[in-house]
């Protein structure tokens, strides 16, 4: 069984206010321009909103969203969890990790109509200002940030990515693939989908260090 | 992203009706590349069809020794599982040098397989490029090539399939299986699957029109010896510019490229001869390189001597 679906009423080459821009740009700088036609009818298309019920931190939320939704935009537009950033929103910067049904994904290339009925949680889940979870805990000590705004995203990946490496989940750099431990190295690559344009990373990674030594000792 | 209705498939043969009855619509998985392209505009899909709960996430052995691996099988899980680590470690270890820990995490076998090239020219919309927009040409011909082709490319196009997964599918001699329209089953080799641009940059697989994978079957283990070696410019999360999957055993070598093609590049007539000069030769027998791109000849040499040296380790 399909659900009901809508008529597409648009042309074959709508385009966003953005593009408009950026080809009237490339046409007064004279380079090649893929010729676009105008369709105002894609920017007024009706949508048919979505029914979709995501449990974030514990509680859950009956959303009616537009199918384009991200669960990015959906936790930060529509629920007000500010805490998971945006940065690039193309899954190259990690600032918008967020742990689903216990794994760590980019919340920007992800819908939220993919994720009815699951459990998210966003760094306002993992602890507050007056209980931290350790690894925020950790990040203060270890002045692992500078500006912040990778910080939500580090940290959400750093949880998830710590049980990857108890599950024996295997990196690009385990020695062996059959018994996968703790280390720096491991830490480097395993974070690498979470970039931080301060370059905080050796106080990031000592934190983590300090997390994981506790959890295992 | 422009407009799109969505529609859950309740399983894979009426999946692959929806998409045959809707052209232009697209399956989505992990929708890690897709998503990033409808954002873009370069994909813009009226229906996505959303083929996530169909039970296709599973690993199960298979008569004869091999696995199926289910089409929804995330990279991390493929990655972790006990008998692909034990027994394929050229795939554990070509998905786990792929993308990142987020990314792996959501990202399908069957995505995997599926995703598009990351050619700068077809990401960029205000620039002509055949496979985006067939017939409008190919910027990357006389762009900026470095990581481009240099196998089985044409006038049209000479972008790489980026793919680490479907190298080390391509030395194990994976099949894909897929459901058609109308019900019926077939299972396409991984050497058939992916396609050489030709004048046809646009059309990517062996896939029909509405054709959906359901898994990929993985042929019984392989003694002797696996490795997956990759060089990139940067230490993790980076594309290959040249990547090599081995298998050296008892039965022989088999070797199978990466960075070189629009699909995993692998010529076993050069599996025969002996020593990476030989076999680089031979493996790159009719390249056509760019100013920028030719290092790649030297590079398939280099990297295939250290697969070799290690193996000998």
């Amino acid at each position: 069984m399909m659900t009901a679906e809508r008529t597409s009423a648009r042309g074959d080459d709508g385009m966003t206010r953005r593009n408009v821009l950026a080809a009237g740009a490339v046409t007064a700088v004279g380079l090649a321009a893929t010729p676009i036609e105008t369709s105002p009818a894609a920017q007024s298309l009706p949508v048919t909103p979505m029914l979709v019920r995501l449990n974030v931190n514990g509680k859950d939320h009956d959303l009616s969203l537009d199918p384009r939704t991200t669960l990015l935009d959906a936790l930060r537009e529509h629920l007000h969890l500010t805490g998971s950033k945006k940065g690039c929103d193309h899954g190259q910067c990690g600032a918008c990790t967020v742990i689903v049904e216990g794994r760590r994904i980019n919340s920007c290339l992800t819908l939220a109509a993919m994720h009815d009925g699951d459990e998210i949680v966003t760094i306002e889940g993992l602890g507050t200002p007056q209980d931290l979870h350790p690894l925020q805990k950790a990040f203060i000590e270890h002045d692992g940030y500078q500006c912040g705004y990778c910080t939500p995203g580090q940290i959400c990946s750093a949880v998830a990515m710590l049980s990857e490496i108890e599950r024996g989940v295997p990196s690009h750099v385990s020695a062996d693939l059959m018994d996968v431990a703790f280390s720096d190295d491991e830490v480097r690559e395993r974070m690498s989908g979470n970039i931080c344009r301060c370059a905080a990373y050796p106080n990031i990674i000592a934190a983590i260090r300090d997390v994981s030594g506790k959890r295992t000792a | 992203m422009r407009p799109f209705n969505y529609q859950r498939a309740a399983d894979a043969a009426s999946a692959a009706k929806a998409a045959a009855q809707h052209p232009g619509a697209r399956f989505i998985a992990g929708g890690t590349n897709l998503l990033d392209l409808m954002k873009l505009q370069i994909e813009t899909p009226p229906l996505l069809i959303d083929i996530n709960h169909l039970g296709l996430d599973r690993i199960e052995k298979i008569d004869g020794g091999g696995l199926r691996i289910g089409a929804l099988v995330r990279n991390t899980d493929l990655a972790a599982d006990k008998r692909v680590r034990r027994d394929y470690p050229v795939l554990a270890r070509a998905l786990v040098s792929g993308a990142s820990g987020q990314l792996r995490n959501k990202a399908t076998t069957a995505g995997n397989l599926l995703q598009r090239t990351r050619c700068a020219y077809f990401y960029d919309t205000r620039m002509p490029c055949n496979k985006r927009k067939p017939g409008s040409g190919c910027a990357a011909l006389g762009g900026i090539n470095r990581g481009h082709a240099i196998m089985g490319t044409s006038d049209a196009c000479i972008a790489t399939h980026p793919s680490d997964m479907a190298v080390a599918m391509r030395v194990l001699d994976a099949v894909v299986e897929t459901v058609r329209p109308d019900g019926t089953t077939r299972g396409i080799p991984i050497a058939d699957f992916h396609l050489l641009p030709g004048d046809t940059p646009h059309i990517e697989t062996a896939l029909a029109p509405g054709e959906m994978i359901t898994g990929v079957l993985l042929p019984p283990p392989i003694a002797g010896r696996q490795i997956y070696r990759k060089v990139r410019d940067r230490a993790s999360y980076a594309f290959a510019l040249v990547s090599v999957a081995a298998v050296v055993g008892p039965d022989g070598q088999r070797f199978a490229f990466g960075g070189l093609a629009h699909k995993p590049w692998r010529v076993e007539a050069a599996e025969k001869l002996k020593g990476a000069e030989a076999i680089a030769a031979s493996v790159t027998l009719g390249a056509r390189t760019t100013e920028h791109n030719a290092f790649k000849l030297r590079l398939v040499r280099r990297t295939l001597g250290a697969v070799l040296a290690e193996m000998e380790a």
